[in-house]
């Protein structure tokens, strides 16, 4: 399953969308959408309001059905898959929703043993003992496990969530614009956190994301959704992109501040 | 000792032996947490070590990943505890770095606070239930002052109130229940006038049963059955409207830009119940009647002029005033709950729905007292 973190190894695609369609009633969100991500990168999701960043991502962990075209994770094809199987392929990814999606009459540490609880056959005392480990993990206090999602900050239900999408040890993580609403310290640290988690258990990380730190500091490349398609590239290939909305998007007055000192060296040649 | 773990895809196995002074723990397979609990168990049948220094080997160790690191973190670390020296041996780069990064967060979190005694905790909540409704009176007590007001207000200066949002809520919550309220009363009619006449049959004297349907239905039924259909279709609805609201900070905002909630959501609520229930009453009364003498003439020997006769002779107009006298003060106890409750509501969208649930069994509860009071006022006046 989990194989051991080796970087520099062959590169392996975990999923695969191909020719995707999605509409609601007569409205084209995504058209002929291709996009394909290897294992153990980190993808960084960016586009325009409304252009449709999170349903791609809904579609991918399929919670919306395609109206056309393939979603591959993990080697299975999800639109096509029976309940067992989509409940098999579930336990391999884990999601984290914009405000962390808990369970707000559970605890956090209650919350992270649920799908301990339903996917595996673990005792009570390890399912705790593994929760206590992805609450310190994921950088929240110990005494964050006995508390209320109501009890919480923004920053903090977001870590919660993200270690309640950690639980099962998952192949591929998805995020919801994990440092929306975060102060920029606070931002910095999750973006930190999901780097060294990254490196930790060799995760594949795809995150829709409007932070432009973010995707300078961890994602390895960018998918820009664009007319109902997506443009794959590096920070660097994108910044040199003509395309006008690409071109504003990386060289607007915030994009400048934030990677300048990033990518700024190869502007001024 | 060998012991496999897990079921046939995922197995973690552990296998301990002696070597001379040394005791080896060898780990294979997946160490993953779908194995996890048969590795557990098999961790937990180790044989205690006599010696004092152990290696753990994972060389064939295929997969590790958090669950795993952490039970062979775990497992060193007891030995450790023990005074046993203890050392990995075998493990491949990736895997000490998972089990070191799982050794950084080992932190042991609180306790949860211990459960408490289950008659102290249950005296604990009745107390805190008794106080939580004396307190909850006391505040729509507050509200009630303050609907007063600006109801008062808005007598004195009918331009105060908002026409459009007015005739919205007559519409929604007025209008729009006819068909349910006459549907509900004309059935009330009917059983009233059913039940009636079985019993009124063995002293026979059926006719009576013309008095029974018309002092049900006037005095008591008609009013009552009116204000617990709106309490339960628009006076939860006050509550979700004003609560969701609440919820987006839209409240918040109307303060800002200067509006008064108080006018502008409160006072055409409120001034909608108190003119929709006696109409809505006073249809609910002919409904009931009207399915009492449908009643009457169909199944039992009364005819329909008997029936008129007998509801004349039956009734006073005051049998049909104490029940409209009612309405608009139920009309009132449904609006005010129903956004007293809409604007306790805090934060978050589970507190709207109990917040509904909340305003509609209040305002049940006190219209139904309120309607007992009024029995016992009129019982005492004679009429």
């Amino acid at each position: 399953m989990t194989a051991p973190a080796t970087s520099g190894a062959a590169a392996e695609t975990i999923l695969r969308v191909s020719g995707l369609r999605t509409q609601f009633g007569a409205e084209v969100i995504h058209d002929n959408l291709e996009l394909t991500i290897e294992r153990g990168e980190i993808l960084g999701i960016v586009g325009g309001s409304g252009s449709g960043k999170s349903v791609l991502l809904r579609a991918m962990v399929g919670l919306i059905r395609p109206a056309a075209g393939q979603i591959t994770v993990l080697g299975k094809d999800i639109t096509a898959l029976n309940d067992a199987a989509r409940a098999a392929l579930q336990k391999r990814i884990g999601v984290l929703f914009q405000d962390g999606a808990l369970f707000s009459s559970q605890t956090v540490a209650q919350n992270i043993m649920l799908p301990l609880a339903e996917h595996t056959d673990l005792p009570p005392a390890l399912r705790l003992e593994i929760a206590e480990l992805k609450i310190n993990m994921v950088g929240l206090p110990p005494d964050a496990a006995n508390k209320y999602p109501s009890e919480l900050s923004g920053g903090m239900r977001k870590r919660a969530g993200l270690a309640r999408a950690l639980a099962l040890d998952p192949e591929i993580l998805f995020l919801d614009e994990p440092t929306a609403g975060l102060d920029p310290i606070g931002a910095a640290a999750f973006d930190q956190l999901i780097g060294e988690l990254r490196q930790a258990l060799n995760l594949t990380v795809i995150m829709v994301t409007h932070d432009l730190d973010s995707l300078g500091a961890i994602c390895d490349r960018i998918a820009v959704l664009l007319d109902k398609r997506v443009k794959v590239g590096t920070m660097q290939s994108l910044r040199q992109d003509t395309e006008p909305w690409i071109h504003e998007y990386f060289h607007g007055p915030r994009a400048r501040a934030a990677l300048d000192h990033i990518a700024g060296v190869d502007d001024q040649r | 000792m060998s012991t496999d773990a897990g079921t046939a895809g995922d197995i973690g196995t552990v296998d301990s032996r002696r070597e001379g002074d040394l005791w080896r723990i060898v780990l294979g397979g997946q160490w993953t947490v779908a194995a996890a609990a048969g590795i557990d168990r098999a961790l937990k049948a180790l044989p205690a070590i006599p010696n004092h220094r152990v290696t753990v080997d994972m060389a064939q160790v295929s997969a590790l990943d958090t669950a795993g690191a952490w039970l062979v973190w775990r497992t060193i670390s007891a030995l450790k505890d023990q005074g046993i020296e203890t050392e990995l041996i075998s493990a491949s780069p990736a895997h000490t770095s998972l089990i070191d990064t799982v050794a950084r967060n080992a932190v042991k979190c609180p306790e949860p606070p211990p459960r408490r005694n289950a008659f102290v905790s249950m005296i604990d909540r009745v107390g805190s239930a008794t106080f939580a409704v004396l307190y909850e009176a006391r505040d729509l007590i507050n509200f009630l002052g303050l609907v007063v007001i600006v109801l008062g207000r808005s007598i004195v200066r009918p331009s105060r109130i908002r026409l459009t949002p007015l005739i919205f809520h007559i519409e929604q919550s007025g209008l729009n229940a006819i068909p349910i309220v006459g549907l509900i009363s004309f059935l009330i009619g009917v059983v009233l006038a059913f039940q009636g006449a079985e019993q009124l049959a063995k002293f026979g004297v059926e006719i009576f049963t013309v008095n029974i349907v018309a002092s049900g239905v006037l005095r008591e039924m008609g009013v009552l059955l009116t204000a617990i259909i709106l309490a339960g279709r628009s006076g939860s609805a006050f509550t979700a409207q004003i609560g969701t609201m609440k919820v987006n900070e839209e409240i918040d905002a109307m303060r800002t830009i200067g509006l008064d909630p108080m006018e502008v959501l409160v006072l055409p609520r409120m001034w909608a119940m108190v003119i929709c229930l006696p109409l809505l009453a006073f249809f609910a009364n002919m409904m009931g009647l009207l399915g009492g003498a449908i009643m009457a003439t169909t199944a039992l020997d009364i005819t329909f002029f008997q029936f008129a006769r007998q509801l004349a002779s039956a009734t006073t107009l005051w049998t049909f005033w104490i029940g409209i006298i009612k309405a608009p003060m139920f009309g009132f106890i449904i609006g005010l709950v129903g956004c007293y409750e809409g604007l306790r509501v805090s934060g978050s969208a589970e507190s709207v729905g109990m917040r509904t649930t909340r305003s509609v069994v209040e305002s049940i509860f006190l219209v139904i007292i309120l309607d007992a009071l009024f029995s016992i006022l009129f019982a005492e006046l004679g009429i």
